[in-house]
């Protein structure tokens, strides 16, 4: 538990359903934060070859329902700047 | 008789596994069913002390796969109960001495003497487990409302859903309604909404388990115990019963939990 965690009350076992919740993610996926980002770098580097996208405002994220996880990417197109004007 | 094979396993080791198969075959046995128990942690006998069995043994598990004695003559037959069997693990041999063939041989051939067979697995995700999996018809993940446990149990349902297994059932064993008040323990709910299988029972933290096991006599034998009383309604459980789970079994998700009870 950190300081602002003990400031404000927080109970260990919600820290440990959190917790949890993100190690399930990975030993179910098999996949680890890292392997998660280089994915990501990957996804932008690919897309960004035929599309403008902004790479700092992509999400990647791993979600659950029941016992089945899904990659969920979340990838806003930048405005196309150059007809606005035209 | 056609028996239904129940394995109990867990992942993680301490959970209660032992506890778990000793109390729901005695509480299938009072119930008047024929009931074999086997132990599948060769090397690491247990069942036999947690039943009260170990100055009875003659002939073990690798007796009977490797022919050295009938499968009648290795089971041992309860001193309380008369439909009461165990089948005890071998304590000096390797591991590797059964194998998931050797089970289902076993078990095929028990199956129609018996009503029930329940199978002790030993913690781990290798051989052993493989074994005691081998043969189930239903498969029963014991766990704690504990970080590493619940890991566990979850890279085990994980297994089990690879080799298509059908949809293993939880028990929630030791849970601490004070500390759960507290906020210093993962309810019912919090374990069921990270693992997400269909919980089979809810049994509580209860001095009386370490008493029972010095005793050689499994609590739910006789007696009031809460964790005695949980134990017999997961086994009212696997018979079909609807059996709505009591105030020291559930949180305020009475209905939820209730939804979830398992049916044949």
């Amino acid at each position: 538990m950190n300081f602002f965690e003990r400031l404000i009350g927080k109970k260990s076992a919600n820290s440990a359903k959190e917790r949890l919740q993100l190690v399930l993610i990975h030993d179910r996926t098999d996949m680890t934060p890292a392997a998660l980002e280089a994915l990501k770098d990957d996804l932008i580097a690919a897309i960004s070859k035929h599309i403008d996208i902004d790479p700092s405002s992509v999400r990647i994220e791993v979600e659950h329902e029941g016992r089945s996880q899904r990659l969920i990417a979340d990838i806003p197109l930048r405005v196309a700047a150059r007809r606005r004007l035209g | 008789m056609t028996a239904k094979v129940i394995t109990v396993t867990s992942g993680k080791g301490g959970v209660g596994k032992t506890t778990t198969v000793a109390n729901i075959a005695v509480a299938l046995a009072t119930d008047g069913k024929r009931v074999v128990c086997i132990d599948g942690d060769i090397g690491l006998r247990n069942l036999d002390v947690v039943m009260g069995l170990e100055n009875r043994i003659v002939y073990d598990i690798v007796d009977v796969i490797e022919g050295r004695c009938r499968t009648r003559q290795a089971m041992i037959r309860d001193k309380r109960l008369p439909e009461l069997f165990l089948i005890p693990a071998a304590q000096t041999r390797d591991k590797n001495a059964v194998s998931p063939s050797d089970m289902v041989r076993l078990c095929d051939e028990l199956r129609p003497e018996v009503d029930w067979i329940l199978i002790d697995s030993p913690a781990g995700i290798e051989r052993g487990f493989r074994n005691s999996i081998a043969a189930a018809d239903k498969i029963l993940i014991v766990t704690n409302p504990e970080m590493s446990a619940v890991r566990d149990a979850d890279r085990v349902i994980g297994l089990l859903e690879a080799e298509e297994k059908a949809a293993p059932s939880l028990i929630i064993n030791r849970l601490n309604q004070n500390m759960v008040k507290r906020g210093d323990m993962l309810s019912v709910d919090d374990v069921y909404d990270l693992l997400r299988i269909e919980v089979i029972g809810i049994v509580p933290e209860d001095e009386n388990v370490v008493v029972a096991s010095n005793r050689g006599a499994p609590l739910a034998m006789e007696g009031k115990t809460q964790a005695g009383q949980a134990f017999r309604h997961i086994a009212r459980r696997l018979n079909g019963e609807i059996v709505p789970f009591m105030d020291f079994e559930s949180l305020s998700l009475w209905d939820r939990i209730s939804k979830l009870a398992w049916r044949k």
